[in-house]
């Protein structure tokens, strides 16, 4: 995860995990970086939640027509941790 | 050929009894689900005894995708609508998804999920208020909740008529079954027992304010003082009769065989509330004399003047002592949306036992009010036919027949 810098996969998928829980059928620990939002069970609803809840308690400001742009788990995350490094 | 509506499923979550069997089963001893208020302190509220669904963790019936977008009434339908489901039967999979509908009753919506956001609006500021407010607050969420999980695509919808608003419902699943629909999930439930819940349901005035759960809530006694508030329903399954032997349906529970509903006249215009109108009528719809009915469920509102009303209608329509009353609901407290719900259960499950269940609590009739009221113990009957009464605040009357089937 390393690649991701300081905010991992796993503290998203805790994000993930605290807002929107889990499908039955999706194992957030196997990996689903490159897995999009919609396969893995969120809706648009679950991914402004999951961008309000980065906003605050990160402080990185996800507008909501940004996060309907990342739909992957690796692609939220990397645009959280390019806005901590700023 | 004539489709019939039958109850093919039955699923209960009430404060004194998570389940079907294990609420029949206290119901008929008498035991009592109403306690002091746990959720929060109540110390500074002038209602602090009330109906608790307490044994209930919602991690352990609801898929735990749903349990953050919706309240805990709505986890409340949810578990009710899959036990349901499951005394039926009935795998959803196996019917067409726009052949089974969800029409459910909710008269507060999700206001404890609601309180939790408004105290994050105004602790915090407004991008801290969770997008999932705007859809498990509404009405609608639970009917919309169990019609996503069960994939049941047929007409929708919910009736927000307070306590008698599972009575409409159930006789709008009747009409989708008439009309074509093969199943149908309806009933109701509620779970407003939070501080915001329960001041606004502190508004209408006929709430109790007595410490002593054995004692808060009396209804046709001449103690009655308001009625004690409650959370929980009950989910049913209905089906077209013909349909239901077809796939060899385990239960038939009874049939809905009358159904009506009315509005009162405007406060103070001193005519005659809607209440014996609506009785009559679904025994019309029913096909019924007064003489036929076996049992009454009554609303029981815990309001002298509300029940000096509702006795002296079950009193036009069937007679002095022409029927035996009962009100179960005095063990768990008004469930609102669920509570008629809850009743159909009990009045579908008194034709199953031939039993009437109690009243807890009532001694000494109020004044007008000389009803057989089934009190101290359960009564052992034949039940063929019930009757299930309910008011609504609001103006809302409504009333059930359900047969027992062969």
């Amino acid at each position: 995860m390393a690649q991701l810098g300081s905010f991992t996969l796993d503290d998203l998928k805790e994000v993930m995990r605290a807002c929107a829980g889990v499908t039955e059928s999706v194992d957030l620990d196997s990996d689903i970086a490159d897995v999009t939002f919609e396969d893995l069970g969120y809706d648009s609803l679950a991914v402004l939640e999951m961008a309000a809840k980065l906003q605050n308690h990160l402080g990185v400001v996800i507008p909501d027509d940004v996060a309907e742009q990342l739909p992957t788990p690796r692609a939220l995350a990397e645009y959280v941790n390019v806005r901590l490094a700023a | 050929m004539s489709r019939h509506a039958v109850i093919t499923g039955i699923g209960v979550t009430a404060p004194n009894g998570l389940g079907t069997e294990a609420y029949w089963a206290a119901t008929l001893e008498g035991r009592s689900g109403i306690g002091p208020i746990s959720r929060f302190d109540p110390a500074g509220y002038p209602v602090r005894v009330a109906g608790e669904v307490s044994d209930f963790t919602a991690a352990e019936h609801v898929p735990s995708r749903l349990i953050p977008q919706t309240d805990n009434w709505t986890h409340l339908g949810l578990t009710a609508a899959a036990w349901a489901l499951d005394d039926a039967g009935a795998d959803p999979a196996a019917f067409p998804e726009y052949e089974m509908a969800v029409v459910t009753a909710s008269s507060s919506g999700g206001t404890e999920f609601g309180q939790r956001e408004i105290e994050r609006l105004w602790t915090k500021g407004p991008s801290w208020v969770g997008a999932y407010q705007s859809i498990a607050w509404f009405y609608a969420a639970t009917t919309g909740q169990i019609s996503i999980r069960h994939g049941m695509r047929g007409s929708c919808g919910v009736v927000c008529a307070e306590q008698a608003g599972a009575l409409d419902a159930v006789g709008q699943a009747r009409q989708l079954i008439r009309t074509g629909t093969r199943l149908v999930v309806t009933g109701g439930a509620d779970a407003s027992l939070c501080p915001y819940g329960l001041t606004a349901q502190y508004s209408s005035g006929r709430l109790s304010q007595g410490d002593d759960p054995g004692r808060a809530y009396l209804p046709f006694d001449v103690g009655a003082a308001g009625y004690v508030p409650g959370e929980g329903g009950a989910m049913l399954v209905v089906e077209n009769a013909a349909d239901a032997h077809a796939r060899a349906a385990p239960v038939i529970y009874g049939e809905i065989a009358g159904y009506a509903a009315t509005f009162d006249p405007r406060p103070g215009s001193g005519r005659e509330p809607g209440l014996r109108r609506a009785m009559e009528l679904a025994l019309a719809d029913a096909g019924l004399a007064a003489g036929g009915v076996d049992v009454v469920f009554a609303d029981a509102a815990g309001v002298p003047e509300l029940d000096l009303q509702e006795a002296t209608a079950i009193r036009a329509v069937f007679g002095p002592d022409g029927v035996p009353v009962t009100a179960p609901k005095t063990m768990t407290g008004r469930l609102y949306a669920g509570g008629a719900a809850l009743d159909l259960a009990g009045a579908l499950l008194a034709i199953r036992d031939g039993v009437i269940p109690p009243t807890a609590g009532v001694t000494e009739l109020a004044p007008g009010c000389d009803l057989d009221l089934v009190r101290g113990a359960a009564r052992e009957a034949r039940v063929g036919t019930a009757m299930v009464v309910a008011r609504g605040y609001g103006g809302f009357n409504a009333a059930i027949v359900v047969t027992k089937t062969d």
